[in-house]
């Protein structure tokens, strides 16, 4: 049997009722429910209008994306942005993610802000290891992200050489905007929808840190639209073939704004059931 | 600060004491110093705090260099003070490299003035130079293992190579 699902607009309790007779109705329909006296096709069309399913994963990540917990962590000139992200004008709060806790027992994002020196490295690590599972890490800047202008003896050269991070935010400090725009990349990532990266986007297959036949040492040249005929080892999967690499990217996030829209918006709206996405992806609408 | 005569006098002053103690002077856009021979930077340093007619009762900085083809190759200053005169003299103390595998040495002045000691600590850290007699030489900014002193001319820069676009044909050991 195919259960076809429907948006029940009209009947769900988040619409305002359109006259005082139908908010007597469902106030009526509502004490019949708790009597127990709601009974048959009442008793479906109130459920289906009141319940929504989910799996608990997702509603899980869910409250999690949308409930953040930054420890209380500067590191240097970052910090001074990331102070102000908190503040009125900014206002994390929008995302939830403006109660710093002065414990990472009790805080479950990390971020990184600003260069890391090499006397810092077990002390992050150890705040990282405090911080109670699921934990994500941003790290925020140039420095904290590749070593930034400090090329030198005393900065850690990326602060992954020492903990997973989630996102890289660029920028020189980045403005709070920046920050909380890598904040909102998180949630994506939390709620299991995470956005393309940048080998997928710019199809720079082959550009990993790998060694290439004849060459030791590693690689990091941005050899944009490399194909498998030029030689790269891939030790991440097999190379893709010419077809795949030339076949449309199907993402809402390559296929226009509007395309991506309608997608967030069916994923904002909880009353559509559904774990496929809406057919209008990929077209413009 | 001294002028130029004065800084002589002062040179002529302190050899007179300690003989071979000065081996020099400079003095460059306005500044006074005077070159020390290292062995005796005790005696020079302990004559301009107490001796009479001079008095630098502070010590404003102590700080390390390494003039790496030059030869002494290294140098402690020393920025000395008078405050009630605002007056202020430099002593360098040439340090000649003592080779591979061994360490330049310098008497430690900080049981004359005892806020040298951190950054005798500090020149230690950064450039290896010992000083003989201080209380407690180990590093104060660098983590305690690490390898080699940063500060020193023939010290890699370190970090991580940067490619660019305009570069990646150029820089060695990174092109196809």
């Amino acid at each position: 049997m195919e259960i076809e699902r429907t948006k029940l607009r009209g009947l769900s309790p988040l619409d305002q009722p359109t006259s005082p007779e139908e908010l007597r109705v469902r106030q009526t329909k509502a004490r019949d429910m708790l009597r127990g006296d709601l009974e048959g096709a009442d008793l479906d069309e109130y459920v289906e209008s009141r319940v929504m399913t989910t799996t608990l994963e997702r509603a899980q990540n869910w409250a999690r994306g949308n409930s953040l917990f930054p420890a209380t962590f500067g590191l240097a000139c970052c910090a001074i942005e990331m102070m102000s992200m908190v503040s009125a004008r900014y206002d994390t709060a929008r995302f939830g993610a403006e109660v710093f806790r002065a414990s990472p027992r009790q805080a479950d994002m990390l971020i990184l802000s600003g260069r890391v020196s090499i006397k810092m490295v077990p002390v992050i690590r150890r705040i990282y290891d405090q911080m109670l599972e699921p934990k994500w890490v941003l790290s925020m800047g140039a420095c904290s992200s590749s070593g930034g202008m400090f090329a030198n003896y005393a900065v850690v050269q990326g602060a992954d050489k020492f903990v997973p991070v989630d996102i890289h935010i660029p920028g020189c400090p980045p403005r709070p905007e920046a920050l909380i725009y890598g904040i909102l990349k998180l949630q994506r990532k939390i709620f299991g929808n995470p956005d393309l990266g940048w080998r997928e986007r710019y199809r720079a297959y082959g550009t990993e840190e790998d060694e290439r036949p004849g060459q030791a040492g590693p690689l990091s040249v941005a050899r944009v639209g490399a194909t498998p005929a030029d030689g790269i080892v891939e030790s991440r999967g097999p190379a893709p073939t010419e077809a795949e690499l030339n076949a449309p990217i199907d993402h809402p996030e390559l296929t226009g704004h509007e395309a991506g829209d309608a997608y967030e918006e069916a994923a904002d709206d909880e009353r559509v059931t559904t774990s496929r996405p809406p057919a209008a992806w990929g077209k413009d609408a | 600060m001294p002028d130029a005569p004065g800084l002589e006098l002062i040179a002529h002053e302190v050899n007179g004491r300690h003989d071979g103690a000065i081996v020099g002077t400079t003095f460059e856009h306005g500044q006074a110093a005077l070159l020390a021979d290292p062995e005796q930077i005790r005696a020079v340093i302990a004559y301009l705090k107490d001796a009479p007619g001079h008095e630098y009762r502070f010590l404003a900085s102590v700080h390390g260099a390494d003039y790496l083809p030059a030869e002494p190759r290294f140098a402690v200053h020393y920025e000395l003070l008078n405050m009630p005169r605002v007056e202020r003299l430099r002593v360098k103390a040439l340090v000649p490299d003592a080779g591979a595998g061994s360490l330049p040495e310098v008497d430690s002045i900080v049981d004359i003035f005892a806020t040298a000691e951190f950054q005798e600590r500090e020149i230690w850290d950064f450039f290896g130079i010992v000083f003989r007699g201080h209380p407690d030489l180990r590093r104060i900014l660098m983590p305690e293992d690490y390898v080699g002193f940063p500060q020193r001319r023939d010290f890699p820069i370190g970090g991580d190579p940067v490619i660019f676009t305009n570069t990646e044909d150029t820089v060695p050991g990174w092109t196809k």
